[in-house]
């Protein structure tokens, strides 16, 4: 039986794939420059990440060993397509804001990462619950760095709200300050970079401090004699 | 008579980190002074800022990192990054850029890499960088030089500029700037690359006003001095033995070199080689950039490879890239190719051939 909670563990934190496997990295670092860019990514890898876990299980008994590969990528382009036109049809502003990276969903490490380690080896519901938390965790890595990058680069957040969640959200915008000169290095490419590392650095320093803290004061070795008195 | 024996290094000046540093701060006055004479108090007060700002940060990530405060802020690196940054910057940035990129130079391209004796980049020319990218339009707004200019911003003015925007009597930079003879006037190299985008040809150009009075003719007004004034300060630090000639010279003669080639091929185009010499920040980054004795390379050879390849990429990016100047990036990407260059450059170990092998 699998532990639901140690998958939730695994995906949104221990094994978090942005931050510990650094899985997916491509659109996590070109996509981020807004919140909802972000959130908008996140979600659409998160759906595709649970329809090709659940699929990937389903047929994990009838696919042959060696063909397995192309089957998952077929599966995950299906996944993806199905996405692309759904963002396509329902928030076709936040897909023209994404362009390219929809589709490069499919190349995104992360989903054929769970769909060979973890789909092909267990069963659909645990495999289904597996996706929906590496999602997650993926998800709140981009929302993050999307809204530090947008907070410093920008001085709003929720900009474009109304691309996601349809015209009842064209107000959500926050504006924090505004500035003639915006901290264009927070938009631009290196800003994902350095925001990423700083995320990481951020995630090890508290892993360092649960660890000590868990660990219970050493036991002083007792001295041995070694040496035979003759 | 007694003779003393001692085992190698026979170097008889004892310095440390803090005296080479001192010593390549004094060496920096004839420039600064040079240059606060042409463009106005406010490189003082930006010099006062940076270096604050940076003994600030070095100490708050000292503190975090629980490491001894005093000693590292005694050898004076912080301060001399602090310089550096004041130097290449505008003299009328608004103050908090100032900060932002002197937290950048100590405390991401230095602090987080293990401190001094760890950075890979030179820190003053990734602040440089992290301000030229993130605030394009404030970091091109060089005032004219003194000789030039209708207003010279007074103390007060300079020190006004910087902190609110404005001077006491309310002008901001861009009209300080057009008030000389009505003329808007950037940097030379600056002035150069739009001229030549506008159909101008190099001496058409240096008919301008901007090249009036200068110590050459291809050198801009005030430009030229300021480079000389740092030429003597690099020349000082060679002879005090802090530098090898290997970087400024390798650095120097191959600007010299390349900038000679394209104005041989098109003299109409592209600028001769006293103007990339004395103009922008070649002088300085020759002898007081380039040189960072962490960042750049470490063998005599590597040393003359590494400043003709900084000197490479700056005719380059200057002639054919998107900005006017490029020591900071040139001298960014050759801190990359550092241990390349080191590991195809070791000298060879006495008594063995350049193999590495033994000699008979």
């Amino acid at each position: 039986m699998t532990d639901f909670r140690d998958l939730s563990l695994q995906g949104l934190w221990k094994n978090n794939p942005a931050l510990v496997q650094l899985l997916g990295l491509c659109p996590l670092l070109a996509v981020t420059a807004t919140f909802i860019n972000g959130l908008g990514l996140g979600l659409a890898t998160m759906l595709v990440l649970i329809g090709s876990n659940v699929t990937v299980s389903l047929v994990r008994n009838v696919v042959r060993n060696e063909i397995r590969i192309p089957v998952f990528v077929m599966i995950i382009a299906a996944f993806v397509t199905i996405v692309q036109l759904l963002m396509n049809a329902y928030t076709y502003d936040l897909y023209l804001a994404l362009g390219i990276f929809i589709p490069l969903i499919v190349t995104n490490c992360a989903i054929i990462g769970r769909a060979e380690a973890f789909a092909s080896k267990n069963g659909p519901l645990a495999s289904a619950y597996d996706g929906l938390m590496m999602g997650l965790g993926f998800t709140a890595v981009l929302v993050i760095l999307g809204g530090m990058r947008e907070i410093l680069g920008a001085g709003t957040l929720l900009m474009g709200a109304d691309r996601l969640f349809g015209p009842i959200a064209a107000n959500w915008t926050i504006t924090l300050f505004t500035t003639e000169n915006p901290f264009l290095l927070a938009i631009l490419p290196p800003g994902a970079f350095l925001g990423m590392g700083l995320l990481i650095a951020i995630k090890n320093s508290i892993d360092a401090k649960l660890a000590a803290r868990q660990t219970s004061p050493a036991v002083k070795a007792e001295r041995v004699r070694v040496t035979a008195e003759s | 008579m007694k003779l003393s024996l001692s085992s190698s290094p026979h170097q008889r000046v004892k310095r440390d980190t803090g005296q080479v540093m001192r010593m390549v701060i004094y060496a920096m006055i004839p420039g600064m002074i040079a240059q606060s004479f042409f463009f106005g108090w406010g490189m003082l007060i930006q010099a006062v800022i940076a270096v604050v700002s940076a003994l600030v940060v070095e100490g708050v990530i000292l503190y975090l990192r629980k490491r001894p405060i005093e000693r590292t802020l005694t050898d004076y690196s912080a301060v001399l990054t602090g310089l550096l940054i004041a130097i290449s910057i505008p003299p009328t940035l608004p103050w908090w850029m100032t900060v932002t990129g002197v937290f950048f130079a100590i405390a991401v391209a230095k602090q987080v890499y293990g401190g001094l004796g760890f950075n890979i980049f030179n820190p003053a020319m990734i602040a440089y960088v992290v301000l030229l990218i993130s605030f394009p339009a404030a970091m091109s707004q060089w005032l004219p030089p003194a000789t030039h200019a209708g207003i010279t911003p007074s103390f007060f003015d300079s020190a006004s500029l910087i902190f609110t925007g404005f001077t006491t009597s309310g002008y901001d930079v861009t009209q300080l700037k057009t008030i000389a003879d009505g003329v808007t006037m950037a940097t030379p190299l600056d002035t150069l690359k739009t001229h030549l985008t506008q159909g101008m040809t190099y001496s058409e150009s240096l008919a301008k006003p901007i090249f009036d009075g200068g110590v050459f003719e291809a050198a801009g007004a005030g430009w030229g001095t300021v480079s000389l004034a740092y030429l003597l300060g690099g020349l000082y630090l060679w002879k005090t033995r802090v530098i090898s000639w290997h970087i400024p010279g390798g650095m120097l003669l191959s600007v010299f070199v390349c900038a000679s080639l394209l104005h041989l091929i098109n003299a109409d185009y592209y600028a001769s080689p006293l103007f990339h010499l004395f103009n922008g920040a070649v002088m300085v980054g020759a002898f007081f950039i380039a040189t960072d004795p962490v960042s750049a390379s470490t063998t005599p050879k590597g040393r003359i490879i590494f400043g003709a390849a900084i000197g490479f990429w700056v005719i380059i990016i200057r002639t054919f890239g998107g900005y006017p100047d490029a020591v900071a990036f040139a001298v960014i990407i050759m801190n990359m190719a550092v241990p390349l260059i080191d590991y195809y450059t070791r000298p060879r170990v006495y008594g063995k051939n350049v193999k590495g092998r033994g000699k008979q």
